[in-house]
């Protein structure tokens, strides 16, 4: 049994490779504790290259994608700079040419507005989750379905907006806002309460010792205390908020030239007008489409790039 | 509560938060129950005879049989479950069982990097460079393997976390009889959280089913496939919808929005089991 099975070292020091823990022989060193290559050992290696081989496989379409997009979207965007960014879109879509302006404003607005719809009402929500409702039934059931919410598909979020908004409003760039707000709202929701659970429990008791009602001890103290998780957590929703298309399709309408009014006529955004240019047979159309989407990836790595920012000052602070 | 009887006159403002937070919370469930009522309200006309049965899809002759996009949106999902989940499981066994720790964080990064980019840019990228320089085409085979990459770092995270809770004991207790490292996998990692993979997994499908963007730009738009060969174009529920709706007038704006809370149904369904799954697991692992 014993010589079926060599004592094999690879796996106790999993930092080390194999065959150099034992050279030194410690206390007898003429006994040779390295692992005896095996079908075992052997086995262990491959799979270990498997597991590496599928790390090396994840990172090619992000790098395939990454270069595509800065190699072809910077030809257009820096070629006309920065009119690219400021200039209006061309009204016929075979002329070449810049023009983002309008969609990185459409972009920026409606993800604006769904910030300030989902934020206060997530941030609300995670309090009652956590600090009222804590394992009670309706906060269980709010719990769960806010993490099935997560898992709606944005189309459905945004036909659901058309129905109750734009079919009795028209289009706008606000209908855009309410359809991402209901994808935001549940992710805000479950990484606030994650944040509201680090805050120790004492911070609270002196509060309530010092005689602060709960209310006030909520909004003095464990609001605060959690504030660098929630901003990382809600910069990561708006990040992804940005990025959207399926929910501004039926909701923001169609439009090329500036318009600033969140409330009014139709708007355009970033993640359209790639949707639009992509399968147009014309090369100007499709140089735009790689320039925008140079534009939304800058837009949504910025953000998360913040976001880290503030979840490393977390970590200083656990 | 007593707590608060202390100061009666400050009761009213924390019974008045205390709604307020109510009310946001319960905002889930009331946005959850309109989707529902409102989208099935409206699309009620659609699900007449043959809507789920019938192969012919056409707006002018007022056909609408969804079959074939229910056919586009499973196998879609089924080939980037295929291609994604060895990829991640890799990935998740890799970040926390080989990995050095200097590594680990970049490698996280990089899952998060995959996570945020928009899934239109993936779609780009897809119609204009994957199907065009690989003679892939548009295809079942292209939608696929661009759904895969959008949902790796979805499971691979999840994996990695649920992984990340099995008991050091457990872990050690495999090495110390002196198994090699893939042993100890097999023995103590993956028996700990098969549980929480399959609800990583199954949370992967759900996105994969509802993902449209990518989807509809490269999945081809074809009418009425149903074939199991890969390379062939065709069409699913969400890239119908997004690639239809522009032009669409009333029975037809109601068989689509049909689809959606076809759509909506499956993929609650499938989210109400991977999160029952997900966590019944952690629970269980946070117990011992």
């Amino acid at each position: 049994m014993i010589a079926d099975t060599p004592l094999d070292d690879s796996g106790l020091s999993g930092r080390e490779l194999p065959g150099t823990a034992g050279k030194a022989g410690g206390l007898h060193p003429e006994i040779d504790l390295r692992a005896r290559p095996s079908w075992r050992t052997k086995k262990n290696a491959l799979i270990t290259a498997v597991m590496a081989a599928a790390v090396a496989l994840v990172a090619i379409p992000l790098v395939a994608v990454l270069w595509s997009v800065i190699e072809k979207g910077a030809a257009i965007a820096f070629r006309a700079f920065p009119d690219f960014f400021t200039s209006a879109i061309p009204m016929i879509s075979t002329e070449a040419g810049p023009g983002m302006g309008p969609a990185i404003v459409g972009t920026l607005l409606a993800t604006a507005g769904a910030t300030c719809i989902a934020v206060p009402i997530g941030v609300l929500g995670a309090v009652y989750l956590h600090e009222y409702g804590g394992i009670g039934t309706f906060a269980k059931l709010v719990r769960f379905m806010a993490t099935v919410m997560t898992g709606v598909p944005s189309i459905v979020m945004g036909l659901f907006v058309y129905l109750i908004w734009t079919m009795n409003f028209g289009y706008s760039a606000f209908g855009g806002a309410l359809a991402l707000a209901c994808l935001m709202l549940p992710v805000v929701i479950g990484s606030t309460e994650q944040m509201l659970r680090l805050v120790p429990a004492p911070l609270r008791e002196a509060a309530y010792a010092l005689g602060a009602t709960r209310s006030r001890t909520i909004v003095t103290i464990v609001l605060p205390a959690a504030l660098p998780g929630i901003i990382s957590g809600v910069l990561l929703a708006i990040a992804r908020a940005a990025g959207e298309t399926a929910p501004l399709l039926f909701t923001i309408g169609a439009a090329t030239a500036y318009n600033p009014d969140l409330f009014h006529e139709a708007n355009t955004s970033l993640s359209l007008q790639i949707f639009g240019n992509a399968t147009s047979a014309f090369p100007a159309a499709q140089d735009r489409a790689w320039g925008a989407a140079l534009a939304l990836v800058l837009i949504t790595f910025i953000v998360t790039l913040i976001a880290r920012v503030f979840t490393s000052r977390l970590a200083l602070k656990r | 509560m007593q707590l608060s009887e202390l100061h009666g006159h400050k009761q009213y403002a924390d019974r008045a938060f205390r709604g307020l937070a109510l009310g946001a919370a319960g905002l889930v469930l009331l946005v959850l129950g309109l989707i529902a009522v409102k989208m099935t309200q409206r699309a009620w006309p659609a699900f007449g005879l043959g809507f789920f049965t019938s192969t012919q899809w056409s707006a002018p002759d007022g056909l609408f049989g969804a079959l074939p996009f229910l056919w586009g949106t499973l196998y879609t999902a089924a080939i980037a479950l295929v291609l994604a989940v060895p990829v991640s499981l890799g990935v998740a066994l890799f970040i926390t069982q080989v990995a050095p720790p200097w590594l680990k964080k970049p490698m996280v990064y990089l899952l998060d990097l995959l996570a945020v980019v928009p899934s239109v840019v993936f779609g780009l990228w897809g119609v204009l460079v994957l199907s065009q320089h690989f003679g892939l085409g548009r295809s079942f085979l292209t939608a696929g393997v661009i759904l895969a990459i959008m949902i790796i770092p979805i499971i691979a995270s999840l994996a990695r976390e649920v992984i990340e809770t099995t008991p050091v004991a457990d872990k050690e207790a495999a090495l110390a009889l002196g198994a090699t490292r893939w042993e100890m996998i097999r023995a103590s990692v993956l028996p700990h959280s098969k549980g929480g993979i399959v609800g990583a997994v199954m949370l992967g499908l759900g996105r994969a089913m509802g993902e449209t963007i990518a989807a509809a730009l490269v999945i081809g738009s074809a009418l009425g496939q149903i074939t199991l060969n890969a390379f062939a174009p065709g069409n699913s529920m969400p890239a119908v919808i997004a690639n239809e709706w522009g032009e669409a007038r009333e029975p037809h704006r109601a068989a689509l929005i049909a689809l959606a809370v076809t759509l909506f149904v499956i993929t609650i369904a499938v989210n109400l089991i991977a999160t029952t799954i997900v966590q019944h697991s952690m629970k269980r692992s946070h117990g011992t």
